[in-house]
């Protein structure tokens, strides 16, 4: 365990570089980039395609592992784990959720969210009461037997989001959750999320291109740029509303509720990525 | 992950390509089926041959001689004491054999040539006295009508061509087409008369000795002198049989069977009779038919009667080479079998390519949602062992089935051909059991290699695809 101590942040990068060899060039899709994540931060990494948010995003994931530099969560040095460890790290300690939902189609939402409780040995009957409460958590209780190919996209992510929570991560990350969504259902899956970061404590990374989503509901905004950090601002997110209760039927998530005009301005950061701080 | 989860996986990813699986189960059930198949008609061969012979009381037989008799020399030379000093084999030596471990039974096989009357005719041939237990042997079997009533009865069984030349039919020679049927028919129930010599021990002075030199030469309690008296035995027939009597079975060459206990109790003159005459007084056989529970006990038996100073032969050398013969045959039709199971595995490894490309996305995302490598592999291998278990246990159903077909097609052949049915398929729990496994066996190393190819997956390239 490095930096584990009581004030070290939950996501600390290093000049962590992420570098493919396409052919005779070299692509620096992560390019030395230095972060530190505290727990319960909400913060959204913007940036064009090609920026290296996703690439970025997949290294905490412990889903890649960097060229250079260290990536180390919760005190877990990434680099240094095994592929056992590291297995054992994207089952407990991190949740992803999926632009595309990666729900398996051939399985219904009940076993989708039952999966990961699967590789973590999780007694059968209680893994099953378990991930039915999950899904009634997030609004899906009559849905399921349902398949994946059933439902719609915002009931995808949905079950995507109950799926990612199951072992109770300490880090949700999110890449691009309301890409193949449309604004209405988009908010709501983002409010789940800032939900589940307030209410949970849990540490949220999200990938995002919507400027308008991030700044209403993270509360750091990192901009990336060809594989590098341009601009990391603290952001206002928008306090108190309550999209989010109709699917949070249980008590163990405080309500979120407040009128969405008391919604303050927020930072003046323009929907364009910055340019690079000199 | 658990067992039965990864079982659970397994068998839902198989349903989910129930085609393409099940195509690949049939290749291995076919696999299997043909192994089984050979497998089984090469032990049912196996057996066959084994029973036939266990039948013919060949293979479960020693034959104790007296090396009194005339022999070669050479064997005297090599074996034990001279002929003179080697012990006699008569009933006390009879009795000591057939306490020997193993053996069920000693008999001594008396056989002479005589005179048989049927309607005045007189016929000369070899009788021989055969114990009640060749009843079970195949040497008797297809006989019209009945074995002996009792192991006394004043009752013949008589061989086919005896039966033809009793009825002054022509013993035909080559193809033989007289039915038996046809011959027990006006033969069963009629009576013929044995003109015997009977060799008649002189104790009795009312005796009724006509070979005076005889038994004034050697009078008094042990000087073995006995009388030679001309009798006759009405017998009934109750039997006749196709019984080669140029074959090797127990009493070859006789042509008329008498129960043993009766032929022993009628003491006819036997030729050992005379050699023995200056050894003693009491009667010696020639030769005895020992009976062995078990074939593997024949060497045993065989040499413990070679210790007790007599000569024994059995002919259990041949059953080894007929198992050393069945064992290579064995071989070469699993290795016939084999062959499609090994097409097969080939299947087997490309159906779980196939399912690897096809379901890569769904690799990324478990190993996403916190899959190890283990975990992955577990499951391919999981895939290839339940699609081999169930391959196994179609082909073993398969196999059993084209085994019967095959059996039951022959049956029709040999029937055809005038040949008693006969069982030339087996399959035993063995076979069974050890195809299934060899089945799971062959489909998990099937798996090695996409197992391991799945579970090396690149989470992150394995989420891109589309």
């Amino acid at each position: 365990m490095e930096g584990a101590g009581p004030n070290a942040p939950a996501v600390r990068t290093e000049n962590v570089c992420r570098h493919f060899q396409m052919g005779e060039a070299l692509v620096r899709a992560v390019d030395g980039i230095s972060i530190d994540i505290h727990a319960g931060e909400f913060v959204a990494l913007l940036g064009a395609s090609g920026s290296g948010k996703s690439s970025l995003l997949n290294l905490v994931a412990g889903l890649d592992r960097p060229s250079a530099g260290t990536v180390i969560v919760q005190g877990h040095n990434l680099a240094a784990l095994s592929r056992e460890q590291l297995a054992k790290y994207r089952l407990h300690t991190v949740g992803m959720v999926f632009q595309s939902f990666n729900l398996i189609p051939s399985m219904t939402l009940l076993e989708n969210v039952e999966l990961p409780m699967r590789f973590a040995e999780v007694d059968r009957r209680e893994r099953a009461a378990l991930a039915r409460h999950s899904l009634e958590r997030v609004g899906l209780s009559g849905r399921l037997a349902h398949r994946p190919t059933e439902l719609s996209g915002g009931e995808q992510q949905r079950a995507s989001l109950a799926r990612a929570l199951i072992n109770r991560p300490k880090l949700l990350l999110a890449d691009e959750p309301t890409g193949n969504l449309d604004s209405r259902t988009g908010a709501e899956i983002m409010d789940l999320i800032r939900s589940f970061n307030q209410s949970l404590g849990m540490t949220v990374l999200m990938v995002t291109h919507e400027l308008a989503l991030a700044e209403k509901h993270a509360g750091r905004l990192v901009y990336l740029r060809d594989g590098k950090l341009v601009d990391d601002v603290r952001n206002q997110p928008v306090p108190n509303h309550d999209l989010s209760n109709q699917y949070l039927p249980n008590s163990d998530l405080p309500s979120t509720a407040s009128p969405n005009s008391d919604r303050p301005k927020v930072s003046a950061v323009s929907s364009d990525p910055p340019g690079e701080k000199q | 992950m658990k067992s039965y989860d990864v079982i659970d996986l397994a068998v839902r990813n198989l349903r989910e390509s129930l085609f393409r699986n099940s195509l690949t189960t049939i290749g291995i059930s076919v696999g299997v089926a043909s192994l089984v198949a050979m497998l089984s008609l090469g032990i049912g061969l196996q057996q066959l041959a084994s029973r036939r012979l266990q039948k013919s009381g060949l293979f479960d037989t020693v034959v104790a001689t007296s090396r009194r008799d005339l022999g070669n020399f050479r064997e005297q030379r090599e074996n034990g004491p001279p002929r003179a000093e080697s012990p006699a084999l008569d009933e006390p030596a009879r009795q000591k054999i057939e306490q020997l471990p193993g053996v069920i039974e000693a008999d001594p096989d008396i056989r002479f040539v005589t005179e048989v009357r049927f309607d005045d005719q007189p016929h000369l041939t070899m009788v021989a006295g055969v114990p009640l237990s060749v009843k079970h042997n195949d040497a008797f079997e297809g006989m019209q009508g009945g074995f002996f009533s009792s192991e006394a009865a004043p009752e013949v069984i008589l061989q086919k061509a005896f039966a033809e030349e009793l009825l002054g039919k022509t013993p035909s020679r080559g193809a033989d087409n007289t039915s038996i049927a046809d011959l027990a028919k006006p033969l069963l129930g009629k009576e013929v008369t044995m003109r015997y010599a009977e060799r008649s021990a002189p104790a009795s002075p009312n005796g009724s000795s006509n070979n005076g030199a005889n038994s004034g030469a050697n009078s008094g309690a042990n000087s073995g002198a006995y009388s030679v008296v001309p009798r006759q035995q009405v017998l009934k027939i109750v039997g006749v049989t196709d019984l080669d009597p140029e074959s090797m079975r127990g009493a070859a060459r006789a042509r008329v069977f008498l129960p043993l206990k009766l032929a022993q109790d009628l003491h006819v003159m036997q030729s050992s009779d005379l050699r023995d005459n200056s050894f003693g007084a009491a009667p010696t056989y020639s030769s005895l038919s020992v009976r062995v529970a078990n074939p593997n006990q024949v060497p045993a038996v065989e040499e413990a009667i070679k210790r007790m100073g007599f000569g024994a032969f059995s002919i259990v050398d041949a059953t080894r080479s007929m198992s050393q013969f069945f064992a290579v045959l064995d071989v070469f039709l699993g290795i016939f079998g084999s062959l499609a199971l090994a097409v097969a595995s080939i299947g087997i490894v490309n159906t779980l390519v196939m399912a690897i490309l096809e379901r890569r996305r769904e690799i990324g995302i478990m190993k996403a949602v916190g899959a190890s490598d283990a975990d992955v592999r577990g499951l391919f291998f999981a895939e290839a062992g339940a699609m081999g278990l169930a391959g196994g246990a179609g082909g073993v159903a398969l196999g059993w089935t084209i085994g019967r077909l095959i059996n039951f097609g022959t049956n029709i052949y040999l029937q055809r051909q005038h040949f008693p049915p006969a069982q030339i398929w087996f399959v035993p729990l063995w076979l069974v059991l050890g195809a299934i496994a060899f089945s799971i066996v062959v489909s998990l190393l099937s798996g090695l290699y996409p197992a391991a190819r799945a579970a090396r997956l690149d989470p992150v390239q394995a989420l891109r695809y589309e």
